[in-house]
């Protein structure tokens, strides 16, 4: 960083100094970032969605570590050597500005953009995993198609909870969410009435749900775990109330479960409607 | 009048305007229903509630609404209710309304009750029709939803102003929840009978003290 | 009495007692006329309505009210009889201009330097009610649970404040500083719609107050964004946010074209392009933004109230409709309002900086690129607010790419700081600690705002109080920041009384203390899943929580302090200030103070531009009174 001055070099000031102490400062920060932080950046990595918003997010942070460093140093460091003392006014050098300098900044930002740009873009379409979409609702149809024999759970959402459908088993519904390790999971997320946004914090799912669409996200749980459900966008009174936990649990546990939600909501099934991927319950006109 | 003492009046008559503005925004937002303590005997509470198609007075006679008897047995407007923790808590709901029909079906069960059933009238229910869910009486973080049938159409001498007494049509759904560790969860009603609001979910289906509410759960 | 053309106009009220002249007081009471009619008619219609009358409430009604209660209003204030008389061939009245005392606050003045000073004492009003509001919040939000407040109240709190925030508090900068200082910057004598401009400030207050009613039909639910089909159910409280809504935009479109205008028309000779001061073009990229982006939420907004009142279904999916519809409508003006209100605050800063680094702005076209690179381009990146709503996920690469490219610009306005901070002779007063504070915030804020581009990012961030953290950090820390290095800079000149200079240094550090302290770990909170705008939390979060609490308490505290040093030194203490007390090249400080009537006695010739420190043969930034040209006005 070296800006030049109107009586000639720079020699007068400590420019190496500063540059060194930003050189060992970022090195530090971005170190931090890399091994310290990265352990704790959401969401975590119990599936390649969220270990890949998690490296998004580590990548992002390190990236931007020397440029904070940088212009954090640069204001310290002009602050306090070109501070005036008392009360006298002196004008300083009238410098006007510097091509060169200007068009490697811009030069500079640009490219900074562009990798990160590209960056997001690759990590959007490809993923460890080939699940495409990094966990967020992807519309009607996934980015890339799920792997034969994939669980479809659709997400109904309601004022002010969501309740969870499998399609491949009877269509049942349940009120809590179970899911299969090591299966690919289709989450359909649709709502019965307002926006709300369904959010498996440990999973790295985040789909809004919207009436009258099936917003679409897939993810394959690795973990036994349970795990965080949260409305993520704001649906009416209860909304800081709509969360629960749903649970990852082995094949074998799975495959129990659902035959026991099955015989429990045997008398109720008949009455749900047929699976469908969006749902148009009358809106109850406005004469009730 | 000084020009000093006409800015003194002026800004001593801003600054009261704006104290009532910020007294007025105030006691709004502190507002909240009061809480109904449940009855308790042999280690049993008892909550009773009555279910109204309309309130029938001010601010909002055409809002439907819950009501909750309290130790004076006198109906009070408030859903707020105080139950003991680690206990069984029978709930009765005397409903005045006719049905209007579940949105999501899958609350035509009941869930999460004492012997997995409810009675209607004194008769188990284990299924509704979901078309004559009147409303449902569910608390999620507890997984209990129970399904509350309406009262014909054409009955004879339905309610129309609260409180509503037994000579009036009604159902009666008694149903017992056990309770666990102390907390304050919240119960909704599940039904869209919030009529002329779209999807039925607007006024009362979303303020406090009409069709939502508290189950304080106390040590 | 038809107007005959050169003929002076005059007021035909000067000689009743100021009361009964068009004044506020008058205005309210046209208001409450205006709304009991409109409530009426509004009645009458909407109990021939079938899905109206099945309930009791009535938005036909409250529109109505609404309506005729602002058509009252401005009728009180006076604001109708210049159009009516010049529709009807009279003479219209003399504009109040001249008057002194404290009556021309009261009244549709149109005198630039009156407005700006009612924008600042009007908006601070709403600043510190909305302020309130986050403290109710916070309170709220001390424990996990049980909530403090009733959930419906708890979320029209927060709806108040964002609404308040986002309506009233985003003309901060241009309201006070851009009406009482681009006339002033670029040597004219007025605005160049002066009863427009009147107009606009009285949209203002009269739209808080209209927000703030919504308390009395059962609040609204949405936050500040709106979004149905939450805002079809909401009670008539939404009809209030609809409607202030409205009205705030439409002062928006009003005041950018009367600033587009005055700006691009009436500067004084010699003001070429490149000797516009930075907040000037501030100003012009600002309104730029509320042109184009103010209309569309115009159209979202009328499409929201004909849904709540006239039965269409714009918005509802099983009749047809779309929500996405309002979502992409309500972002694309959004966005470029959070630009709104950034820009304003870089155009503060830019053109306090040169002032107390007594050096020129370093990099000049480059930050007004920066300006005008920001405007454009915040019109480019409305869906990164929709990158897991499922809106065809293909074009969220573009978007991506568009929302990082808005960092370039942006950068360019800290290279045009860093550039001016290089080798110069900083003086750290009030104003400068307030601008060199805002680029610390807004750096946090605005590489806090990559994470959010980013779509893998943004998944594990978005709707949370990551999102939360970041956009305070640009408008708090910007916005606000900003407004107080200006306050804190041209109060001086606006009102000739000096603040204390100690109280403001101790407003200052307290408040970009608690202000981070308050925020900082907000991001950290959203990192670790907490959604926007619950009541209820994780038990496991509160000790995070609690500290954003009593900081932001304690950031309420320092406001606190500031109103002490406004009343001090404004009440008390009343040391006039120099004309020139910042000893600034900007043409604003070369008029006397208090500022004539007409700011100039003969329209100035710009000889130079206003950041020539330094340069010993720069000719005065101006010739002002007839004067002698100096011999060096070479370009």
């Amino acid at each position: 960083m070296s800006l030049p001055s109107s009586t000639g070099g720079n020699s007068d000031l400590p420019l190496r100094r500063v540059a060194v102490i930003w050189l060992v400062l970022s090195v530090i920060g971005v170190l931090a970032v890399l091994f310290g932080l990265e352990p704790h950046m959401p969401p975590g990595a119990d599936t390649a969605q969220a270990h890949e918003q998690r490296i998004a997010n580590t990548a992002i942070a390190a990236i931007l570590m020397p440029i904070t460093i940088g212009v954090l140093v640069y204001f310290v460091f002009a602050l306090t050597t070109f501070r005036q003392r008392g009360d006298v006014v002196v004008d300083g050098p009238p410098i006007h500005g510097d091509s060169r300098l200007q068009a490697t900044w811009v030069l500079g930002t640009v490219a900074i953009v562009l990798v990160l740009a590209a960056y997001g873009t690759y990590a959007l379409f490809t993923t460890e995993s080939n699940a495409a979409g990094s966990g967020g609702g992807q519309g009607p149809t996934l980015i890339s198609s799920a792997p034969a024999g994939s669980l479809q759970v659709q997400v109904v959402s309601q004022q002010w909870e969501f309740t969870y459908r499998y399609p491949q088993y009877g269509g049942v519904e349940t009120t809590e969410l179970a899911l299969p390790a090591g299966r690919t999971v289709v989450f359909h997320v649709t709502s019965l009435d307002v926006i709300h946004s369904f959010w498996a914090y440990q999973l790295g799912v985040k789909v809004d749900a919207v009436p009258g669409t099936d917003n679409v996200a897939d993810v394959t749980p690795k973990k036994v775990e349970s795990f965080t459900v949260r409305c993520a966008e704001l649906c009416g009174v209860w909304h800081g109330a709509m969360s629960g936990t749903g649970q990852v649990m082995s094949a074998s546990d799975f495959a129990a479960w659902i035959a026991q939600q099955q015989t429990a909501a045997a008398p109720v099934i008949k009455a749900l409607p047929p699976y469908h991927t969006i749902y148009y319950p009358d809106p109850v006109g406005r004469a009730g | 009048m000084t020009r000093r003492n006409r800015i003194v009046t002026l800004v001593a008559g801003g600054a009261v305007s704006v104290a009532l503005m910020v007294w007025y925004v105030l006691s709004w937002v502190v507002s909240f229903p009061s809480t109904v303590r449940a009855e308790t005997s042999n280690g049993t509470a008892s909550v009773t509630f009555q279910t109204v198609a309309s309130y029938g007075h001010q601010p909002h006679p055409d809002w439907v609404s819950y009501l909750t008897l309290n130790a004076q047995h006198q109906w009070v407007h408030s859903t707020v209710v105080e139950v003991p923790a680690n206990s069984l808590v029978t709930i009765t709901i005397e409903n005045y309304d006719g049905a209007s029909g579940l949105r999501n079906p899958l609350w035509s069960q009941p869930r999460g009750v004492v012997g997995g059933t409810e009675t209607v009238d004194g008769k188990p229910l284990t299924v509704l029709n979901p078309d004559d869910a009147s409303h449902t009486f569910a608390i999620p973080d507890m997984g209990v939803s129970i399904e509350v049938p309406g009262v014909a159409d054409d009955a004879p001498n339905q309610c129309t102003v609260t409180p509503c007494d037994h000579s009036m049509a009604h159902r009666t759904i008694v149903f017992t929840i056990r309770t666990g560790k102390p907390g304050h969860y919240r119960w909704q009603c599940f039904v869209p009978c919030a009529a002329g609001f779209p999807n039925g979910f607007g006024g009362p289906m979303q303020t406090m003290g009409w069709m939502d509410g508290y189950l304080n759960v106390t040590a | 009495m038809t107007l005959r053309p050169g003929e002076p106009v005059e007021s035909v009220h000067a000689s009743r007692s100021p009361w009964l002249r068009p004044n506020v007081f008058t205005g309210v009471v046209g208001a409450a006329i205006g709304f009991i009619i409109g409530v009426w008619i509004g009645h009458r219609v909407g109990t021939h309505l079938d899905w109206v009358s099945a309930i009791d409430q009535n938005d036909v009604s409250v529109f109505g009210g609404y309506a005729f209660g602002t058509i009252g209003y401005l009728a009180g204030l006076g604001m109708l009889e210049y159009p009516l008389r010049r529709m009807l061939g009279r003479r219209p009245v003399n504009v109040i201009k001249g008057e002194r005392g404290i009556w021309r606050y009261l009244t549709a003045n149109t005198d630039h330097k009156v407005i700006g000073l009612q924008y600042l004492w009007g908006i601070g009003v709403f600043f510190f009610i909305a302020g309130l509001n986050a403290m109710l919040i916070r309170t709220n939000l001390l424990r996990p649970s049980p909530p403090v407040f009733s959930p419906g109240q708890y979320l029209t709190i927060v709806g108040l404040h964002g609404s308040m925030m986002v309506m009233m508090v985003s003309s901060i900068i241009l309201g006070p500083f851009g009406h009482y200082l681009v006339p002033l910057m670029i040597g004219a004598r007025r605005m160049a719609f002066p009863r427009i401009e009147a107009l606009t400030f009285w949209l203002t207050p009269l739209s808080g107050v209209i927000l703030m009613s919504a308390i009395s039909y059962g609040g609204f639910p949405t936050g500040w964004t709106g979004y149905p089909p939450l805002a079809l159910q909401a009670n008539a409280g939404m009809d209030a946010y609809i409607f202030a809504f409205f009205l705030v935009a439409v002062a928006m479109v009003l005041n950018a074209i009367n600033l587009m205008v005055t700006i691009i028309t009436m500067r004084a000779p010699g003001l070429t392009w490149n000797r516009l001061p930075i907040f000037v073009w501030s100003m012009l990229a600002t309104s730029v933004l509320m042109l184009l982006g103010a209309p569309v939420l115009i159209a979202g907004l009328l499409m929201e109230s004909l849904d709540r009142t006239a039965s269409t279904s714009f918005f509802i999916a099983a009749n047809g409709g779309s929500p996405f519809l309002f979502e992409n409508l309500f972002w694309f003006f959004g966005h470029p309002e959070v630009y709104v209100l950034a820009l304003p605050g870089f155009g503060v800063v830019l053109e306090i900086l040169p002032v107390f680094a007594r050096k020129p702005l370093w990099g000049y076209r480059v930050a007004v690129s920066g300006l005008l690179g920001v405007a454009l381009l915040s019109f480019m990146v409305w869906q990164h607010h929709l990158f897991v709503s499922g809106i065809n996920s293909n074009l969220r690469p573009f978007y991506m790419l568009t929302t990082e490219l808005i960092s370039v610009p942006t950068g360019f306005v800290f290279l045009a700081a860093m550039g001016t901070l290089w080798r110069a002779r900083i003086r750290y007063t009030v104003p400068m600690l307030f601008s060199l504070a805002f680029f610390f915030n807004f750096l946090i804020g605005g590489l806090s705002g990559v994470f959010l581009s980013d779509v893998p990012s943004d998944v594990s961030l978005h709707g949370s109080y990551f999102v939360m953290a970041h956009f305070h950090y640009t408008i708090m820390g910007g916005l606000i920041f900003a407004f107080f290095a200006g306050l804190y800079y041209w109060l001086p000149k606006m009102n000739g009384l000096e603040l204390d200079e100690r109280l403001g240094k101790l407003h200052f550090w307290t408040m970009f203390i608690s202000f981070n302290s308050t925020f900082l770990p907000l991001f950290a909170l959203g990192m670790m899943g907490m959604p926007r705008r619950v009541n209820t939390y994780a038990p496991h979060l509160q000790f995070l929580n609690d500290w954003a609490s009593v900081s932001a308490f304690a950031l309420g505290g320092s406001m606190l302090i500031f109103l002490a040093n406004l009343v001090w030194s404004l009440a008390f203490a009343r040391r006039p200030a120099a004309s020139n007390p910042w000893q600034s090249r900007g043409l604003e400080w070369q008029v006397p103070t208090p500022v004539p009537l007409e700011n100039f006695d003969e329209v100035p010739t710009i000889l130079a531009g206003p950041y020539e420190y330094g340069d010993a043969q720069a000719p005065p930034v101006a010739r002002l009174g007839g004067g002698p040209i100096p011999a060096t006005a070479g370009d």
